[in-house]
C-alpha cells in the first residue's frame, strides 16, 4: 500500500514536470536576450537573464490604467457570475421542473456561438443604453462567458451534496435559508471558488469583447493585444508572459480555497 | 452587497469619458514599439492631450461601424489605409475635409499623388494624407554570393529571383525564400500589386489569361524553393531574423524590425519585375474625421500637428513611414536608411509603374482579397490544375466585382462606370 | 417534491435572473445575427449566404478538421483529468502543488499558449533540439506544415490537450471532493481492486460532474482556433477560424453568421447527446 502511494507520487511528479514544460518555455523565452531566442540548437538554460523587454511593458504609457480597468472588470465578473450562477445551479440540482434541459441548452449556447460575430449588434445596443466604454458593460459580456461554467459546476456540486444532510438540518429546527448557509454552502465552497477563479481568468484573458466595447477604458489584454500581435517576437513573448503572470498569481493566491476542503467527509 | 456593487458600477459610468482628450483610433503604427513612439514622440507636442488607440483592422471595422451609427461618437479622428477607410466612406461615415486641406496647404505641401488618392474617386477630399509606404524585398547578406550571374539586385526579374532561390536551395539544402502567406500576412498584395501586373499587365481583366497561367507556373517553381512554413508567416522580419528565410517579400513596416536590429546583416531592394513591367503598390495612410466626431476642432488641430513637416520627418526617423508632405528628413539611423533606400529606388525606378491598391470595392474588399488567397491555396498548396482553378476562381472574382460594382483601376484598362470585367 | 410548498415556483425564481440576463445579453443579439445569415438588405430572405458557406474552399476541410480534433482531444482530456484526479486522491503529500501545476494552463492566455508551443514545436524549438541531440536530425525539421499532415495534427493535438485539460480537471476535482470517503473504504474492505473501486464506486458517483465537464469541454473544443492558428497558420483551417475570417478579413457578416449558426447547431447536437447518453438522476446520491 505504502509503496504504491510512493509510485503514485512519482507518477504525479513526472506528469507535473511535463505539464510545466510550456510554462518554462515561455518564461525562459520572455527572460532571454533576443539572440538566445533565435539560436539553434536551443540551450536548456538561459545564458543570461534579461529583464529589458519585460521592463519595457511596465513603462508603456497607459499600462497601469489598463491594469486597474482589468482588475475592476474581473472583480465585477466574478461577483456577477456567482450571484447569477449559484442560484441557477442550485435550482438545476434540487428541483425537477419543466424546461430544465432547455435551460441547460440556453446556457451552453452562450459558449457555442463565437462572440466576435455578436459584437456588432452588441456594440450598437451598448452605445444606445450608455454601457459602451464602461467597466460594467465589459463585465456583463464577460459574465455571459463565465456563466455556463458557474451554473454547470455549481449544479453538479449541489447534486453531490446529499439531500439528507439538508433535510436533516430542517428537522433539527434550522430554517431553510439557515440550513443552506450552514450546511450546503460550506460544502460547496471549494467548487464555488473554482467558478470564481474561472470567471476571473475568463475576464482577464478575454480580448475581443473588451476591444470592441471599450475605447478609453481598455482592459490590459485589449490594451496590449492589438499592439502585441504585430510586434517582433521578443515583445510578443515578453508581452504574453506579462499578461499571463497576474492570472497565475491570482490562481496561486486562491488555490487554498479551491483545494483545502479535500476529503471533507473524513471529518 | 449587490446594492454596493451596482452603486460602484454606476460611479464608473459617471467617471467614464470625463477627461477632455482627443481620441484617435488607428490601424497603423500598431506594433508595441511604434505605438509607444507615437504616444511619446510624435504626439508629444500636440495641442491637446491625445489618446492613441491602435486597433486590429478587423476589429476596427466593427467598432467604427457601430460608432458611426451612434448620434454622437467618441472618436475624434482616425488613421487608416485608403482601403480601410473606404467601407466607412461607403456608409457615409467620413466628413469632408476640403476645408482642412485648403487650410493646411498654406503652410505645407502635400505630394500631388497622395492628394489625388485622398478623394477616393469622388469630388471632395475624404481624408488628409498622413504617411506613405510600399512593399520591398529584404535579403540576408549571406545570400548575396548566390545571386545569378549578371543579375543586378536593384533590377531583378522574377526569373532571376527563382534562379537565386534555387541556387540557395542547392547550396544550403533548405528552402530560403519566404512569403507572408500566414493568416495575418499580406500575401494578397503580392498578387495584386506585383505578380499579376508584372506578368499580365492587369489584375481583374487578365485574371485567367495565358499570361496568368505562366505566372502560376513560375510561382509553382518558386514555391519549390520557398520555406513551407510560409503559410504560417505573417511578418517576414521574424523568419529573416531567425535565419529560416534568407530572401523575403513584405510591407516595409513588417520588415523594418529586422533591419533596425541588425542593419549590417541585411540588404533591402525593390521587388523584381516581370514580362509586362516593373510595378509597385504605393500605400497611403490617411487621417479622417468621422461624421459624428465629438469635437471637429480638436480633430483638425491633431491633423495639423501630425502633418507638420518636422513631425513627418520624425515619423520616418522613428517609425519608418514616409512623409506625405515635403519635408527635410535629416539623418536616418542605419536600419531605416537601408529600408528608405530600397523604397526610394522603388518610387524612383525609371520604368516603375504604380499598381493602385484596389479601390471602389467597399465592403467587398475582403472577399476580393480572398479570391487571390484561395487561388493560391488551390494551385500552390493543394496542387490543383492551374486552368481549372483559374476558371473557377474567375467566376468568384466576377461575382465580387458585380456585387461591388467597382470599375477597373490601374493597371487594368478603364471600364468606364461599369464593373471591371474578367476576360 | 419535498422542498417547499411550491417547488416549481422556487426553481423558476432561482433561474429567472440568469434567464433574463442571457435573454438580454445573448438571445437578443443572437437573433439579430441569426437573421443575417438568411437575409440581405433589399433582397429579403435568401439562401445565398448558406450556399456561399457550403461552397467555400475551406468549409469541408475545416469541418473535418474540427470534428477530428474534437473527437481526438475531448476523450483524452477526460481520461487524463480522471487519472489526475485519482492520483490526487491517493498521493500522500503535495496535493495543492500538483493541482496548481496541472491547472496552470487555465490562466495562460491564448497568445502566450500559442507562443509557448511554437517555441517547443517550431523549427528552432526544443523538440527539434532533442531530436538533434539524439542524433535523429541535423537540420531543424519543419513539423508544422501541410507537408507533414500527421505531425501537424499531433502537434495541435498535444497543444490543445495541454491548454484545455485544466478546465475538465477543475470540474472533476470539485465533484470528486464531495464523494464520501466511506464509499471507497467500504469497497476496499470488500476487497475491490483500485480499478474496480474507481469503475464501480467513483465513476457512477461522478456522473453529473462528468456530464457537465463533457458538455462544457466539447462546446469549448468546437470554439478552438487561436492556438491552432498560431501553430498551423493557414494549414489547418477550423470552423471558428473560418467564421472569424469571414467576419474580419472578408467582411461578410452574413456568411460569418451562417458559420456561427452552423457551429451552434453542432454544439447543441453534441450537448443533446451528452444529456441523453449520460442521463443523470437528481437522486443519485440519496
Amino acid at each position: 500500500m505504502k509503496r504504491s502511494a510512493e509510485r503514485q507520487f512519482w507518477m504525479a511528479s513526472a506528469l507535473a514536470l511535463l505539464w510545466l514544460m510550456p510554462v518554462y518555455a515561455i518564461a525562459v523565452s520572455a527572460l532571454s536576450p533576443e539572440a538566445d531566442l533565435l539560436a539553434w540548437p536551443k540551450s536548456w538554460l538561459p545564458a543570461a537573464l534579461s529583464w529589458e523587454t519585460l521592463r519595457f511593458f511596465v513603462q508603456v504609457a497607459g499600462v497601469w490604467d489598463a491594469v486597474i480597468n482589468s482588475a475592476i472588470v474581473a472583480a465585477l465578473t466574478m461577483v456577477f457570475s456567482i450571484a447569477l450562477g449559484a442560484p441557477a445551479g442550485y435550482s438545476l440540482a434540487r428541483f425537477h421542473f419543466k424546461g430544465q434541459n432547455l435551460f441547460r441548452m440556453l446556457i451552453v449556447m452562450t459558449r457555442a456561438f463565437p462572440l466576435a460575430i455578436l459584437s456588432l449588434p452588441l456594440v450598437t445596443r451598448f452605445i444606445s443604453v450608455g454601457l459602451y466604454d464602461t467597466h460594467l458593460g465589459v463585465a456583463l459580456v464577460h459574465t455571459a462567458l463565465a456563466l455556463p461554467f458557474s451554473i454547470l459546476v455549481s449544479s453538479s456540486l449541489f447534486m453531490g451534496i446529499p439531500r439528507e444532510l439538508e433535510e436533516a438540518s430542517w428537522t433539527l429546527g434550522c430554517g431553510k435559508i439557515r440550513s443552506f448557509a450552514r450546511i450546503v454552502l460550506p460544502l460547496a465552497l471549494p467548487g464555488l471558488a473554482a467558478t470564481m477563479i474561472f470567471a476571473f481568468v475568463v475576464s482577464w484573458n478575454e480580448v475581443f469583447a473588451a476591444s470592441v466595447l471599450t475605447l478609453n477604458q481598455r482592459t490590459l489584454t485589449a490594451f496590449l493585444f492589438a499592439s502585441l500581435e504585430e510586434s517582433p517576437l521578443h515583445f510578443r513573448l515578453a508581452g504574453g508572459f506579462f499578461l499571463t503572470v497576474p492570472s497565475l498569481v491570482f490562481i496561486f493566491a486562491v488555490r487554498k480555497y479551491l483545494f483545502s476542503m479535500w476529503g471533507i467527509s473524513d471529518k | 452587497m449587490r446594492a454596493f456593487i451596482f452603486g460602484a458600477a454606476f460611479l464608473f459610468l459617471l467617471t467614464a469619458g470625463a477627461a477632455a482628450q482627443t481620441t484617435v483610433v488607428s490601424t497603423q503604427l500598431r506594433p508595441i514599439e511604434e505605438a509607444q513612439k507615437m504616444r511619446t514622440v510624435l504626439l508629444k507636442g500636440a495641442a491637446d492631450p491625445v489618446r492613441f488607440i491602435p486597433e486590429d483592422p478587423n476589429t476596427y471595422q466593427t467598432r467604427m461601424q457601430a460608432e458611426l451609427a451612434a448620434a454622437k461618437g467618441e472618436v475624434h479622428a482616425t488613421i487608416a489605409l485608403e482601403g480601410e477607410l473606404e467601407p466607412l466612406d461607403a456608409i457615409g461615415g467620413l466628413s469632408d475635409v476640403d476645408d482642412v486641406i485648403a487650410q493646411l496647404s498654406t503652410s505645407r505641401e502635400f505630394s500631388a499623388g497622395s492628394l489625388a488618392l485622398a478623394k477616393m474617386g469622388g469630388r471632395a477630399f475624404r481624408f488628409v494624407p498622413f504617411l506613405t509606404n510600399t512593399y520591398i524585398m529584404v535579403a540576408n547578406k549571406k545570400a548575396l554570393p548566390y545571386l545569378p550571374k549578371g543579375a543586378d539586385i536593384d533590377r531583378l526579374t522574377w526569373v532571376q529571383l527563382i534562379e537565386w532561390s534555387k541556387n540557395l536551395r542547392q547550396a544550403t539544402g533548405s528552402a530560403k525564400f519566404g512569403l507572408p502567406a500566414g493568416p495575418k500576412g499580406l500575401l494578397h498584395r503580392f498578387f495584386q500589386g506585383y505578380l499579376y501586373p508584372d506578368y499580365t499587365g492587369g489584375l481583374v481583366r487578365t485574371f485567367r489569361t495565358p499570361d496568368a497561367e505562366r505566372l502560376w507556373t513560375d510561382l509553382k517553381e518558386l514555391w519549390r524553393y520557398t520555406n513551407s512554413r510560409s503559410t504560417a508567416y505573417s511578418f517576414m522580419e521574424e523568419p529573416l531574423r531567425t535565419g529560416d528565410v534568407w530572401i523575403a517579400f513584405d510591407h516595409t513596416a513588417r520588415l523594418l524590425p529586422a533591419l533596425r536590429e541588425r542593419p549590417g546583416e541585411f540588404v533591402a531592394f525593390p521587388v523584381p519585375a516581370g514580362p509586362k513591367g516593373r510595378y509597385y503598390m504605393p500605400i497611403l495612410a490617411g487621417l479622417a474625421i468621422p461624421k459624428n466626431t465629438p469635437d471637429r476642432g480638436a480633430a483638425v488641430r491633431l491633423i495639423d500637428h501630425l502633418t507638420r513637416p518636422d513631425i513627418q520627418a520624425l515619423a520616418l526617423r522613428e517609425v519608418g513611414f514616409f512623409p506625405a508632405v515635403r519635408a527635410d528628413v535629416g539623418r536616418l539611423s542605419p536600419g531605416i536608411r537601408v529600408a528608405a533606400d530600397a523604397v526610394s529606388k522603388t518610387f524612383g525606378a525609371g520604368d516603375g509603374r504604380a499598381a493602385k491598391i484596389p479601390v471602389g470595392l467597399g465592403a467587398r474588399n475582403g472577399e476580393f482579397n480572398k479570391v487571390f488567397i484561395d487561388t493560391f491555396q488551390r494551385i500552390i498548396v493543394r496542387n490543383e490544375p492551374i486552368p481549372a482553378v483559374l476558371n473557377r476562381q474567375a467566376d468568384a472574382l466576377r461575382e465580387v466585382m458585380r456585387e461591388a460594382g467597382a470599375p477597373c483601376w490601374a493597371p487594368d484598362e478603364s471600364s468606364g462606370g461599369r464593373p471591371c470585367p474578367v476576360e | 417534491m419535498k422542498v417547499g410548498r411550491s417547488p416549481e415556483w422556487v426553481a423558476y425564481g432561482l433561474i429567472a435572473p440568469s434567464v433574463v440576463f442571457l435573454a438580454l445579453l445573448f438571445l437578443w443579439p443572437l437573433t439579430e445575427t441569426a437573421l443575417m445569415a438568411f437575409r440581405e438588405p433589399g433582397r429579403g430572405w435568401t439562401a445565398v449566404h448558406l450556399r456561399k458557406m457550403i461552397g467555400d474552399l475551406n468549409f469541408t476541410v475545416s469541418l473535418k478538421n474540427t470534428l477530428l480534433l474534437v473527437a481526438a482531444v475531448v476523450p483524452v482530456q477526460l481520461a487524463l483529468a480522471l487519472g489526475m484526479a485519482s492520483l490526487l486522491d491517493r498521493i500522500p503529500r503535495g496535493r495543492s502543488v500538483f493541482l496548481y501545476i496541472w491547472t496552470v494552463s487555465l490562466g495562460i492566455s491564448d497568445l502566450a499558449a500559442g507562443l509557448a508551443w511554437l517555441s517547443i514545436l517550431g523549427d528552432r524549438g526544443y523538440f527539434n533540439t532533442i531530436l538533434h541531440m539524439a542524433g535523429i536530425v541535423d537540420q531543424p525539421v519543419n513539423w508544422l506544415s501541410y507537408r507533414h499532415p500527421l505531425a501537424l495534427f499531433l502537434c495541435i493535438f498535444i497543444a490543445e490537450v495541454w491548454r484545455a485539460t485544466a478546465i475538465v480537471l477543475v470540474i472533476v476535482v470539485a465533484g470528486w471532493q464531495l464523494i464520501p470517503r466511506e464509499y471507497g473504504e467500504a469497497a476496499e474492505v470488500l476487497g475491490a481492486s483500485p480499478w474496480q473501486k474507481f469503475r464501480r464506486v467513483t465513476l457512477p458517483l461522478l456522473k453529473p460532474t462528468v456530464q457537465s465537464a463533457l458538455i462544457l469541454r466539447t462546446v469549448l473544443a468546437f470554439e478552438v482556433f487561436a492556438v491552432v492558428y498560431a501553430l498551423a497558420g493557414r494549414d489547418f483551417p477550423v470552423l471558428v477560424g473560418e467564421a472569424y475570417n469571414w467576419q474580419g478579413a472578408y467582411q461578410n457578416t452574413h456568411v460569418a453568421s451562417a458559420y456561427a449558426l452552423f457551429i451552434l447547431t453542432i454544439s447543441i447536437a453534441a450537448t443533446f447527446v451528452y444529456l441523453k447518453a449520460l442521463r443523470v438522476r437528481r437522486e443519485t446520491l440519496s
